[in-house]
């Protein structure tokens, strides 16, 4: 503590340079902090999965639609539960930018599938009574003002209506959280009835996109994936059964390696970095090589001079990396607000607690080498200017 | 009888560069007593920072006997070196060498960081050295905001504030003009004479060795004549 005046006049002896290298960080580490909560946010989608939970699309592709007489197929298997067939509407609400997810389903067994999903009994029996009803998670109705009552219009992206028009409206009866607010942003979505959307629709009647299952028992995943697709073999929709925590792995996967990508550029920043915030540290060192003997001189060991250059190293990392870190809780907040999908958007303890120990790996990095330096320097000769 | 504070005996320094090996103090035998003020004068390169260094424990001889007080400097490392700097010498150099960041006080400060004291009792001794050297309400200047004099004065009391037995001094006053340069020596002089201070310093400068009590010359590593005044 009695070195902390001399370490931070140090810091700030050219305080251009400190500033500059110090925003290069900050910047660096709020980068770190964005990517890290949108990573973590796309693998909550795994986290969450249900155990007992399957999901079963066309054998090649996701975009490939099932008919819907496989749900009864499937329904009648031994191990199964539940089934509802989904499809993706690709909707949105006024304009583009107000593009949320929507998914026609079989209401009733797709909330018996998810008791994470958490709708007033009333409402739910309002839905089940009303055929152009739909129910939407709180966050989305708070967005974009819905209350109970509402007539939504939503414009279709995929799927017109009969007459050609892509004007859908759906009646709001219900609208759900979930039982874990950290969940929030999975389903974050509008769900109405397969029914109607299948009468309405111009095309594509009588199909699903996807079906979710629900087994009676998990340890019984394995024999009713096996059994599902056996059932469809050499039929022309073949079908391939994962269960939903592998579906969500490879269905981000197939979304580009985030965490690949995020990872690269975060590398590719803090490799930069490296070079910028070392040079700094040399420079430092490379200018106070006579005040740095002085201490010497005065008694100050070897140990001692290597630790009060790390210290500076530490200052300069920690106190950038704070500076970003603590930017980037600010601003998740407001991103998360304006991003459906990411109501989670945080900065978590455990990403906080990765960028601490990122900023002092740097920090030791980048000063040991002028550290060493200023350790080994011969007093004499350094008085000498030698 | 004056109690001896210094004693060489058989003092050689040689420096190697490459396969070249060149001796720059040749066998030299000296004793400083306690309370001496001693001006080391001689040619350039006859020697004297390099007797300088020996004698604050910031070299070790190649050869010979060299005794400070009880510590006999030839045989420590250079971690006791350290240490031992740290508690018995005072350091004063022609261009000041204070840290440029850091406030007078601070400056001055620094030794004492080496030490357990608190705060309070480091800042304690901090004003009674800047007292001494006359600069109590410099203590929040920053070196830049002094003048020279000033300045060697603020490294003068880092020098003390430790309170070491032995003052080396290396040109203190080669960077000053006359009269600043008799008022850094004057200081000297009362610090030998009313804090009982022993003082070896290096000097180009006849007027500044007359504040000495003695003055040696070194002429190509060997001492040459011994003269008394005062
Ligand atoms: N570390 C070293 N390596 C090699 N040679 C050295 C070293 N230190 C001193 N010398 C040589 O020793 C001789 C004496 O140097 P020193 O600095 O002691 O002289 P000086 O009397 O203080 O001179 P000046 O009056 O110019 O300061 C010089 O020739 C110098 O080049
Ligand atoms: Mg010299």
């Amino acid at each position: 503590m009695r070195y902390l005046p001399l370490i931070w006049a140090t810091l700030w002896r050219r305080p251009p340079r400190t500033l500059f290298t110090m925003l290069s960080i900050a910047v660096a580490f709020l980068l770190y902090a964005l990517l890290t909560a949108v990573n973590a946010a796309f693998n909550t989608g795994i986290e969450v999965a249900g155990a007992d939970r399957l999901v079963t699309t066309g054998r090649y592709s996701l975009t490939q639609v099932l008919p819907a007489g496989h749900i009864q197929k499937i329904q009648s298997l031994p191990g199964v539960a539940l089934v509802a067939g989904q499809s993706w509407f690709g909707g949105y609400y006024q304009k583009e930018s107000n593009f949320f997810p929507q998914f026609p389903t079989q209401i009733e067994p797709y909330l018996a599938m998810y008791p994470e999903i958490v709708l007033p009994e009333d409402q739910k029996q309002a839905m089940l009574r009303t055929r152009t009803g739909a129910i939407i998670a709180k966050t989305l109705a708070d967005r974009y003002g819905f209350s109970i009552g509402d007539r939504i219009p939503i414009i279709a992206g995929i799927w017109p209506l009969a007459d050609g028009s892509n004007n859908w409206e759906f009646d709001l009866v219900g609208i759900f959280d979930t039982k874990n607010p950290k969940d929030r942003s999975i389903y974050e979505m509008m769900l109405f009835h397969h029914e109607y959307f299948d009468e309405a629709r111009q095309f594509g009647k009588g199909t699903v996109g996807w079906m979710v299952v629900k087994t009676r028992d998990p340890a019984q995943n394995e024999t009713v994936i096996q059994q599902i697709d056996a059932l469809f073999a050499n039929s022309p929709h073949e079908t391939r059964t994962q269960t939903e925590k592998a579906f969500n792995q490879a269905f981000i996967k197939q979304m580009g390696d985030i965490g690949l990508i995020m990872s690269s550029i975060i590398g590719a920043v803090f490799f930069t970095l490296l070079f910028l915030t070392g040079n700094t540290m040399m420079q430092s060192v490379r200018e106070r090589i006579p005040e740095l003997a002085v201490l010497k001189t005065l008694g100050y060991s070897d140990g001692g001079v290597l630790a009060l250059v790390l210290a500076e190293s530490l200052a300069l990392c920690l106190l950038a990396a704070l500076s970003g870190l603590a930017l980037a809780a600010v601003l998740l907040p407001g991103i998360a607000a304006k991003l459906p999908g990411f109501s989670g958007l945080a900065l978590t303890p455990g990403a906080f607690a990765g960028a601490v120990a990122i900023a002092v790996l740097l920090a030791l990095v980048v000063g040991l080498i002028p550290a060493l330096r200023a350790m080994r320097l011969q007093i004499v000769d350094a008085l000498a200017a030698r | 009888m004056a109690q001896t504070v210094v004693s060489l005996r058989g003092v050689s320094k040689r420096y190697t560069r490459g396969r070249q090996t060149i001796e720059v103090l040749h066998n030299l035998d000296l004793d400083i007593d306690k309370g001496d003020f001693l001006a080391l004068m001689g040619p350039s390169g006859s020697g004297k920072t390099t007797l300088l260094n020996l004698i604050g424990g910031l070299d070790r001889p190649s050869a010979g006997e060299l005794r400070v007080g009880d510590a006999r400097l030839d045989q420590m490392s250079s971690a006791q070196l350290t240490r031992w700097r740290a508690q018995h010498v005072g350091f004063v150099f022609q261009f000041y060498n204070l840290l440029p960041v850091l406030s007078a006080e601070r400056n001055v400060e620094l030794p004492l960081l080496l030490t357990p004291l608190s705060a309070a009792e480091r800042m304690k001794r901090v004003r009674i050295a800047l007292q001494i050297v006359g600069l109590a309400d410099r203590g929040k200047h920053k070196p830049a905001e002094l003048s020279g004099g000033q300045a060697q004065r603020v490294a003068i009391a880092r020098a003390i504030v430790a309170d070491p037995t032995l003052l080396v001094c290396d040109e203190p006053t080669g960077d000053l003009d006359r009269k600043t340069a008799d008022e850094v020596l004057g200081l000297l002089q009362l610090l030998n004479r009313e804090h009982g201070k022993t003082i070896v310093m290096v000097t180009h400068d006849p007027k500044a060795a007359e504040f000495a009590t003695h003055t040696l010359h070194l002429d190509k590593g060997r001492l040459v004549e011994q003269a008394a005044h005062a």
